[in-house]
């Protein structure tokens, strides 16, 4: 009985981190070649609303977590055109992102507010799924959750131990001395920022068919944004955007249970909770880091205009 | 084909004037083909949008007082973003000046005798509310180098939550049958109207007044020179003997008294009470402004008119032709997106290159 | 000189480049260029700064392609888009401002540019078996920015020799170099010599091109003016063809009536800043009157610390520490320091000591504006700083093309003798100059070590950091050398030898 409480626990932590995880991971590529994507938000909110139209036309959660993931590629295809291409400003290029994805979302998610279709299907394993403690946490999830895992995992492994993992991280610490060596700079940013486009893609899609599943306007609610916080706290490191991501998703919890429980604190004092935290976290963070050391790629938001 | 940039030593004035009439232009195409896929003729959108509104008195009236928050909010931000310090939180400060300045309209109803002291008060405990709120954001970057961006767009969540607490709580009307709203303030504590019987009130003034100063002090003060260094040079503003930490409290602090102004003037002036909501992203909104009118204070006089004019355009195009008001921000968006783009045109000299097999002599 | 691969010379050249033209805008940086490279030996490209020598290079590495004009191997026209391309016909480069990525180990920087299939294994055994025969030694799981810039320059140049290269570029090798370092170097680079592949040697110092050099290509303003042996030739001859025109030597002498000391750094102690930085420890130095004190050292050993030191752009712990005319200014900013009479002109021309973007104006508003009445009650007055502008544009003959241009617009000579100027022009007491002719042009050049030898006849104290010994034997009364962030006791320029210093760079205390 207890132990059923307690796995109900663990899978709401992961369920809530799951969108977080999602969004992070893709901004951490982003940002390791370089280009500091503000726009997730707006990429995220995006594939939200086309996600759960698109699963919705078709009928098919599959095609519709593809959808999301498109409409976040497409989104950071105009990131990527402002900023690699033009060199225009990334921190400004971002902020147009997330207005812009704002405004897309509400445009094609009109038709569909106040829908409701089932959540996207979880695994089952006979036996598995069953165990106690950790069957359903382990075994008894939505794929969407098993993605995000196996994209921590993978974008751990590429970024620590592929070729071209190294070439991205190369591009994100200097661009002028990679530019020199005749590596593509451009090129992977490009690459870099759609991969994000479509992992924050897939983070809305997430909201849309698993977590809640209906689309309202500004459902994401700054959950890509704290994404951002999240890769910064997690010192650009994907196994510790994951963790992040967990203690985070952690947090959410106790301001839902809190609020359920009724402690006497008004409700928008608990819902300004992740908000607050998020800021409390970038504090100790610094608070802890050694002086003068950044861990940030050291290219990071800097234009880069090569010319032949 | 390649893209082939090269800087340029100076910015090209012409095009730097150019580059965001290139870019409205582009929105407005792309906007038309959104238009016209969502089954309205893009001809009579456009009319809707930007000539309708100007051709009535009242609909003008609407686009000036739209046009004066996110002038005078823009203005301050583009303190900020010529020295590349980003106060993405101005919707909060913007809250909470409303608020604050509120509260004493609220704590002031029904007040008799003098009450000329009322309105002056709440405009500055309006600016000093959302000065301050800035602060917050702007002292973790100087003290313990937190990211400005994230702390001040994360503030603007907690600001719109408390409002929403106040308004619904503490500051309700009791005697407002459960309505999530205070008490409408005295005729003391609103903004003068500048005509009879008209809406547009004396904020417009303060937005107006509040563009000159800034044009004056950037171009005219050695204080508005350090901001133009610091963004343009910031090693070169440090030989110069400019402080970042004092420039950059400046400036947040001169983009949050702004922001916490414009909120105060619409709650005084064009709302008269406190609601859980007192702003439609003004905040936000000004940022596209901002880079829409090159950061320079004329320039946001004008892009905060086009701006606010889309805003009124969309209102009515969603009555008469069924748009979704939502067309409106992703055009705005859009709009910005291009404004950036385009910006390249200034910046460097632009070519198309053959990048395939090179020509041999 | 031929304008396709000439028959009459036997056998095609190794590489070849014919009538290469580059255009940058209307600015012709390379003019109808070419240039035979030829196996075995070591090819000099010759030229001033700006002559044109690093855009020939880069259009040989694929960097750059040329306007007009072919690039030849073996005799065959190749196409070079991208470094790849050369790297595939044996082209290898060794770069000036090394292309390695501070934050990434040795064996990643090298990695980056072997073929994908290579292990981290056999990479690092690669990397240890060309050590061992060339005597570069490497330590390939340290990262780079921990190493000092003759490391950094052992990576490129193992990172070079690891794709076996016929052709190696060299671009400026020595100008980080200890002449200790120099030498290691030479001998690495005749042995390559010596295996049978072509070294293309790009250097403006005319030693060590008679030293190594065979052959050699002399460049000016994008033009090639001529090809000798180098070895055949004086190092005034070279440099004549060089410059185009014989350079007037400096007159008069710093040092000569020495009046009281007027810049007094004692126990100066600074931690390093960031990762990156260096450390400086505990420097004492007195600088008189009339005196210019020369400050040398290889670049990368505290020089950029030492001068914010100095100009207060980074604030001591002990007032004491900075003593300027008797006051203690230790503690105090660089408008501070300004005021009691101190000026400085740091070594970045572009975004230090002028924002590019802004007028000559504004830039004179920049650095003086706590020293020239430029602002009333917080206004700028922007007619004096007009007029202030054009006195030291007059006094220095700054070419410009409008009346008060951007400072980006204008050369980096011309630059060089506004920033230079408008310091000069406030009368100080003290001036700090770090690096004063860096990639500046000859007559530039000369014209702003004479005004800094008349400054300091006319009292003033100066303190002149340079990686350049020529210059500072030229201009300097006393010379001390700054490495790993402490400084050598100061010793009059006429009582030491370019050896002497250029051991103390090592970091030998002899």
């Amino acid at each position: 009985m207890t132990l059923d409480i307690v796995q109900m626990v663990l899978v709401t932590v992961l369920t809530a981190a799951t969108p977080l995880i999602l969004a992070a991971i893709g901004e951490l590529v982003a940002e390791r070649s370089g280009v500091l994507n503000l726009g997730t938000e707006g990429m995220m909110v995006l594939g939200a609303a086309a996600g759960f139209a698109v699963a919705t036309e078709t009928g098919s959660t599959l095609a519709g977590a593809l959808g999301g993931a498109g409409a976040g590629l497409a989104l950071s295809g105009l990131f990527a055109i402002l900023t690699v291409g033009l060199a225009a400003n990334q921190v400004a290029s971002g902020l147009a992102l997330t207005i812009l994805g704002l405004g897309l979302s509400g445009l094609v998610g009109t038709g569909y507010v106040g829908m409701k279709r089932d959540p996207a299907p979880h695994l089952h394993l006979a036996g598995l799924s069953d165990l106690p403690l950790v069957g359903d946490l382990l075994f008894g999830q939505d794929a969407f959750v098993y993605v995000a895992v196996a994209l921590v995992l993978g974008v751990w492994w590429f970024l620590g131990r592929s070729r071209a993992g190294l070439v991205l991280r190369a591009i994100g610490d200097d661009h002028t001395a990679t530019h020199a060596l005749g590596l593509p700079v451009r090129k992977v940013r490009v690459l870099a920022v759609l991969f994000g486009g479509a992992c924050a893609g897939l983070a809305g899609a997430y909201l849309s068919l698993a977590y809640t599943p209906f689309w309202s306007p500004g459902m994401t609610a700054g959950r890509g944004w704290i994404a951002l916080a999240l890769v910064v706290f997690a010192s650009w490191r994907p196994l510790r955007v994951a963790a992040g991501a967990l203690l985070f998703g952690g947090a959410t919890v106790l301001q839902l249970h809190a609020q359920a429980a009724g402690l006497g604190l008004p409700g928008q004092a608990l819902s300004a909770l992740p908000y607050v935290a998020t800021i409390l976290a970038l504090v100790l963070l610094s608070l802890g880091r050694r002086q003068g050391g950044s861990l940030a790629p050291a290219a990071l938001g800097r234009e880069f205009t090569p010319h032949r | 084909m390649r893209l082939d940039l090269s800087p340029r030593a100076r910015r090209s004035a012409v095009l730097s004037a150019l580059s965001p009439v290139i870019a409205f232009a582009g929105a407005v195409l792309v906007g038309g083909i959104a238009v016209a896929l969502l089954g309205v003729a893009p001809g009579a959108a456009f009319t809707t949008y930007f000539v309708i509104p100007l051709s009535e008195v009242w609909s003008l009236q609407e686009v000036a007082l739209k046009a004066a928050p996110l002038a005078l909010v823009a203005t301050g931000l583009a303190f900020c973003f010529r020295a590349s310090l980003w106060n993405i939180g101005a919707e909060g400060q913007f809250v909470v000046g409303g608020l604050a300045g509120g509260w004493i309209g609220v704590a002031t109803q029904g007040a008799e005798g003098f009450t000329a002291w009322i309105l002056p008060t709440m405009l500055a405990a309006g600016t000093l509310a959302g000065l301050a709120y800035a602060m917050i954001p702007a002292l973790l970057k100087v003290r313990l180098g937190v990211s400005e961006i994230l702390t001040s767009l994360m503030l603007v969540y907690v600001a719109e939550l408390l409002l929403d607490y106040m308004a619904r709580g503490p500051l309700r009307d009791p005697a407002g049958f459960n309505f999530p709203q205070s008490v409408p303030f005295d005729p003391a504590a609103r903004l003068p109207y500048l005509m009879e019987g008209d809406t547009l009130h004396a904020g417009v003034l303060i937005a107006l007044a509040a563009v000159i100063v800034a044009t004056l002090v950037l171009a005219r003060t050695l204080f508005g020179f350090e901001v133009r260094v610091v963004g343009a040079a910031p090693r070169a503003a440090r030989f110069a003997g400019f402080s970042d930490a004092r420039l950059t409290l400046a400036v947040f602090a001169i983009s949050g008294a702004a922001a916490g102004l414009a909120g105060i003037c619409e709650v005084a002036g064009k709302i008269g009470q406190l609601q859980p909501t007192i702003s439609p992203g003004y905040g936000f909104t000004a940022i596209i402004v901002a880079f829409l009118g090159r950061l320079s204070p004329p320039g946001i006089l004008v892009a905060a008119g086009v701006i606010a004019l889309t805003t009124i355009g969309g209102e009515s195009a969603q009555i008469d032709l069924k748009l979704p008001l939502d067309l409106t921000r992703a055009f705005q968006g859009l709009l910005l997106a291009f404004v950036l783009g385009a910006d390249v045109l200034a910046r460097y000299r632009v070519r198309l290159v053959p990048g395939g097999p090179r020509r041999t002599a | 000189m031929a304008a396709v691969p000439s028959p009459a010379a036997g056998t095609a050249p190794l590489y070849g480049a014919y009538g290469i033209v580059k255009r940058f805008g209307d600015f012709k940086a390379n003019d109808g260029v070419d240039l035979e490279i030829r196996a075995g030996e070591i090819h000099a490209l010759l030229g001033e700064n700006g002559a044109g020598k690093s855009t020939l290079m880069k259009i040989l590495y694929g960097l750059l392609e040329p306007t007009e004009g072919v690039v030849t191997h073996k005799g065959d026209i190749v196409q070079l888009p991208d470094p790849e391309a050369a790297r595939a016909i044996g082209i290898g480069m060794v770069f000036q401002h090394f292309s390695l990525c501070e934050n990434l180990t040795v064996a990643e920087n090298i990695a980056l540019v072997m073929p994908k299939t290579l292990s981290g294994r056999a990479l690092a055994e690669r990397i240890a078996a060309l050590g061992a025969a060339y005597g570069l030694h490497l330590d390939p799981a340290r990262p780079v920015w921990s190493l000092s810039a003759g490391e950094r320059q052992r990576i490129e140049i193992v990172r070079c020799l690891l794709q076996d290269p016929r052709l190696v570029i060299l671009d400026e090798p020595t100008s980080v170099l200890t002449p200790g370092e120099a030498e290691q170097l030479f001998s690495v680079l005749e042995r390559l010599r010596d295996e049978g592949r072509a070294l293309l040697y790009i250097s403006h110092r005319l030693d060590e091109v008679r030293r190594l050099c065979t052959r050699a290509t002399i460049l000016r303003h994008g033009r090639v003016v001529g090809a000798c042996d180098p070895q055949g030739e004086s190092a005034r001859s070279l440099a004549a063809l060089m410059v185009g025109a014989q350079v007037g030597a400096v007159t008069g002498r710093a040092g000569a009536a020495l009046g009281p000391p007027r810049l007094v750094l004692d126990r100066l102690s600074l931690p390093a800043p960031g990762l990156h930085g260096t450390a400086l420890a505990d420097i004492r130095l007195t600088v008189r009157g009339g005196e210019i004190l020369g400050v040398a050292g290889v670049a990368g050993n505290g020089q950029a610390e030492f001068f914010s030191a100095l100009s207060g752009e980074t604030a001591a712990a002990r007032a004491e520490a900075v003593v300027v005319d008797g006051a203690a200014v230790g503690r105090l900013d660089i408008n501070a320091r300004r005021r009691r009479g101190a000026a400085f002109v740091p070594e970045e021309r572009n975004g230090h000591a002028a924002a590019p973007g802004m007028s000559l104006s504004e830039n004179a508003v920049l650095s003086r504006h706590a020293t020239a009445p430029l602002a009333r009650f917080g206004l700028l007055r922007r007619g004096a700083a007009r007029t202030l502008a054009a006195a030291v544009i007059a006094a220095f003959d700054v070419r410009k093309a409008g009346p008060d241009p951007a400072a980006g617009t204008l050369s980096g000579g011309n630059l060089q003798k506004f920033v230079v100027g408008r310091e000069i022009q406030a009368e100080p007491g003290v001036l700090v100059v770090n690096q004063p002719t860096w990639g500046v042009d000859a007559s530039a050049a000369a014209r702003i070590r004479q005004a800094l030898i008349d400054l300091a006849a006319r009292g003033a104290a100066l303190l002149v950091i340079s990686q350049d010994l020529d210059e500072l034997f030229e201009i300097a009364s006393r010379i001390a050398v700054l490495h790993a962030g402490t400084l050598s006791e100061p010793v009059p320029a006429g009582e030491t030898t370019r050896e002497a210093v250029g051991l103390l760079m090592g970091g030998s205390h002899a």
